[in-house]
């Protein structure tokens, strides 16, 4: 109870920030749709799994929108956002009835390998993608609205905050549900999933596609905030980015999804200029520091600086800001 | 097709598999000792790439003898390797062998993320080019066409040369078999007096000079740019995963096949060029989970 | 399946074959388990009955043979299929989920059971708890409930393990020395409370076990498994006062 007080202030207080600091409304739209993706990893961490491509789906959901803007100029936000889910629910099924057949180092570089194919596939075929310029999105309507740049602007902060909400309570949701809960078995003892009678592939899968489309609505949104879609979404940087920002939340919490994305993007955004040759250096000194000393992340690290070290720090039957 | 492509796909291939096999053997050297897939290999091999090529340039810049850039190459190899591969396995790998794959995995991937800053730091964003082994070997001609003798002759045959000295290395000197029998089985290699940690430590070293070597080996053929380690680091553990990750002699095949694959592909429809190598792993993967040459592994319950 | 038949059996195995390099663990096992029955496997260690248990259960495939459950061959079908046709295991290394609570293990194994997989309905609050809550009491790991698994002794291990398959509500639990790791005073009233379980809900086993007055107090039927093959199969008393079966097996 105490937590959904906690999050139905924050939800409030965020939907204020337009009117207290307008200038923060495009970046804190871009850090919830980044931290959108970040929650998909999220998903696969709960199993131990880390994918390094995870980016093909960003980019998916980014090249949906760009091709369907394209196609049809009235196109409505909503349709953009189910076609996405379709478009990256069912790559992710595909995909996944390959990858989840393996674990760990495996599962990581297959995923790896399926999105350095997507990017020069992207990368290549200019007639229909655009080559390395990518493609321009236009600005959808919403209800049937049109709105000037600087309405985009706005009405995407609270569409993203709308989505970013959903998410969060229906991926605490599923990660406290069976399914959800057995991708934790799978990660502990998958052989008796397997004696359970119930088959460790296809948990992982329902993850995997689960992920997929928390990518791809990342992705969708992100590309209809910059207006553009690029083969650099797809780069394995990108896949490492997201990774990266997990580990650096906090593996299994949701809200560490997003608190990662926003000390990740709200130091890249300061010091970009000051750290923008040594920026993947950073990161990865930092990784390794994180591994090393503090494996729980920044939501543990806050627990540990509150003093507050819950029970569900160790049951981890709870997961962050969804209940 | 004719006949003159198809030799001339063969030929670009084989001395393509020979680099490859160079990268991927150490790759896989690493693997089958220290379980640990070391995702920098990629960097370790461009790196070694643009020392090559600096040194390569100085030589010829200062008038020394141009066949000097052979053992240049190699010097510059065995550098980086034991260089950078010894500071990695000393100062990180050391600390994480009891910890989760998935977090060994993350670490090397760090490490990745810093030695691709480092390059681009060094070397900056400009294409590199060291061609001189290239010219001095000059032209030979084979199945009726011209080629140079670097790529046809001598990139396969350093090929081999490693391939047996690696053989010959691990079977019958006393290294070695600390190395085969730590990869057997660890705890019982540790009981009869091995010292696991050097052994370690030694592989690793062996393998990020195989990386750096493959680097070496490949700049006199090739443009370096940024990026270079990304793609061989999919491409090496593609060609890994084909033969079954560990498995050494495996990994000549596998390089053999992808490698020749691929420039068949570059002749007769370049769009999939560079989905070859991944489609031909996957292909594999899907008929044998664990590679050609690799064995299933059954936990005793 | 069709399992009225008082006749068939619920889980047979037919000329089993399977040798590792050089070590036969199985030169042609034929063994039958009856409804009802509750089969114990006695033999010298590293005869292969654990293997028996994982050809049976489709963990490894036999070179030769074939296993039926309930007349329907199984033969090279996943673990998680056989299971589901009524066959539960036990094991003898406890195989938990270590992260999570044993009541999480427990409802896990009943949603499971249940094939309920609402992505938005909580675990904990599947409808199968109060009978997942019972077996833990009568296992006697009520207590224990919210403790991580992988914070609890050997014997509860061990108890949960077993717990685990009978929430599946099996026609046959196969077990792996069920009370191996058990404090030994427990060992008989554990050993008590497990049977007493398996005839009320009609569950027929299969125990591989070393302790002869366990094998003497619960099984219906034994089998002696050495050498690849079974030596000889009957009643307790008969079977455990065989001249060769105490020379060879119980002797050591």
């Amino acid at each position: 109870m105490k937590k959904g007080l906690v999050a139905f202030a924050l939800l409030l207080a965020l939907a204020l920030l337009p009117f207290a600091a307008s200038n923060m409304v495009v970046f804190a739209t871009m850090v919830m749709a980044k931290g959108l993706a970040v929650l998909g990893i999220l998903v696969l961490l709960r199993a131990d799994q880390v994918s390094f491509g995870h980016a093909m789906f960003f980019a998916a959901g980014a090249y949906t929108a760009a091709f369907l803007t394209a196609a049809w100029r009235d196109i409505d936000l909503i349709l953009l956002l189910v076609a996405t889910l379709a478009v990256t629910g069912i790559a992710g099924l595909l995909i996944g009835v390959f990858v989840t057949r393996y674990r760990g180092i495996f599962f990581g570089m297959i995923n790896l390998a399926f999105s350095m194919v997507l990017y020069s596939i992207l990368e290549k075929a200019f007639h229909i993608t655009g080559g390395s310029d990518g493609l321009r999105i236009r600005r959808p309507t919403l209800l049937g609205f049109e709105f000037s740049r600087s309405e985009f602007d706005l009405v995407m902060f609270y569409v993203v905050l709308a989505v970013a909400a959903a998410c969060c309570v229906l991926v605490g949701r599923y990660l406290l549900s069976p399914l959800g809960q057995a991708l934790r078995a799978v990660k502990t003892n998958e052989t008796r999933v397997e004696y359970l009678g119930l088959s460790a592939k296809s948990v992982l899968l329902t993850g995997y596609v689960i992920s997929a489309m928390l990518c791809g609505l990342g992705g969708v949104l992100m590309g209809l905030v910059q207006g553009l879609a690029s083969p650099e979404h797809a780069f394995w940087s990108r896949s490492a980015e997201l990774v990266f920002i997990a580990v650096l939340g906090g593996q299994g919490h949701i809200a560490g999804a997003f608190a990662g994305t926003l000390v990740f993007e709200w130091v890249r955004t300061s010091a970009a200029a000051l750290l923008d040759d040594s920026w993947q250096l950073i990161l990865g000194v930092t990784l390794i520091a994180i591994i090393l000393w503090a494996p729980g992340g920044l939501i543990q690290l806050w627990h540990r600086l509150a003093g507050r070290r819950t029970s569900s720090d160790r049951t981890g039957s709870e997961s962050g800001v969804a209940e | 097709m004719t006949m003159n492509i198809a030799a001339l796909a063969l030929l670009d291939g084989l001395a393509y598999a020979s680099l490859l096999f160079l990268v991927a053997v150490g790759l896989t050297l690493i693997f089958g000792v220290l379980g640990i897939l070391n995702v920098a290999h990629g960097s370790l091999y461009a790196i070694g790439a643009y020392a090559t090529a600096t040194l390569g340039q100085w030589l010829v810049a200062q008038g020394f003898n141009p066949w000097l850039t052979f053992p240049g190459m190699i010097v510059a190899a065995v550098a980086v390797g034991v260089l950078l591969g010894g500071l990695i396995e000393r100062l990180l790998l050391q600390r994480i062998y009891s910890k989760d794959p998935v977090l060994q995995l993350l670490v090397t991937f760090a490490v990745f993320m810093i030695l691709e800053n480092l390059q681009r730091m060094i070397w900056g964003v400009q294409p590199y080019f060291m061609s001189t082994p290239l010219t001095v070997l000059g032209n030979v001609r084979l199945l009726g066409i011209n080629y140079t003798a670097y790529q046809v002759l001598f990139l396969p045959a350093a090929a081999l040369v490693v391939l047996f000295t690696l053989r010959y290395f691990l079977r019958h000197t006393n290294m070695g078999a600390q190395i085969l029998a730590v990869t057997e089985d660890r705890e019982a290699a540790t009981a009869i007096g091995i010292n696991a940690s050097r052994v370690y430590f030694m592989t690793f070293v062996i393998g990020a000079c195989f990386a750096a070597l493959g680097g070496a080996l490949a700049t006199p053929t090739t443009s370096l740019v940024t990026g270079m380690g990304a793609n061989m680091i999919v491409l090496s553990f593609a060609v890994a995963a084909t033969a079954g990750l560990g498995q050494i002699e495996g990994a000549a095949i596998s390089a053999l096949i992808i490698g020749i694959a691929r420039s068949f592909a570059v002749y007769l429809s370049p769009e999939i060029e560079v989905i070859m190598p991944y489609l031909i792993m996957v292909l594999v993967l899907l008929v044998r989970p664990n590679g050609l040459f690799g064995k299933e592994t059954v936990r005793k319950i | 399946m069709s399992g009225h038949d008082q006749g068939q059996p619920l889980l047979q195995a037919e000329g089993l074959k399977l040798r590792f390099g050089g070590i036969i663990a199985a030169d042609g096992i034929n063994l039958s388990l009856f409804p009802g029955e509750h089969l114990a496997i006695i033999g010298p260690n590293g005869a292969g009955k654990t293997t028996f248990l994982n050809i049976c259960t489709g963990y490894l495939k036999p070179n030769a043979g074939r296993v039926s459950v309930g007349g329907q061959e199984i033969t090279g079908r996943p673990p998680r299929r056989i299971t589901r046709m009524g066959v539960a295991r036990a094991f003898q290394i406890p195989q938990l989920f270590t992260e999570q609570t044993v009541l999480e293990n427990m409802l896990l194994a009943g949603s499971i059971r249940e094939r309920r997989w609402n992505l938005l309905r909580r675990l904990d609050g599947i409808p199968g708890r109060a009978e997942m809550e019972h077996l833990l009491d009568l296992v006697g790991c009520a207590d224990v409930r919210n403790r991580l698994a992988s914070e609890l002794p050997e014997g509860k291990r061990k108890l949960v393990d077993i717990a685990l398959a009978l929430a599946l509500k099996p026609k046959v639990l196969l077990m792996d020395e069920p009370t191996s790791g058990v404090a030994s005073a427990d060992k008989f009233g554990v050993m008590e409370t497990l049977m007493n379980a398996l005839r009320e809900a009609h569950v027929s086993s299969v125990f591989v076990e070393h302790d002869m007055e366990m094998v003497k107090l619960y099984a219906t039927r034994v089998a002696v498994w050495a050498q690849g093959i079974i030596q000889m199969t009957g009643e307790p008393e008969v079977v455990l006062n065989d001249p060769d079966v105490i020379r060879n097996v119980i002797g050591n």
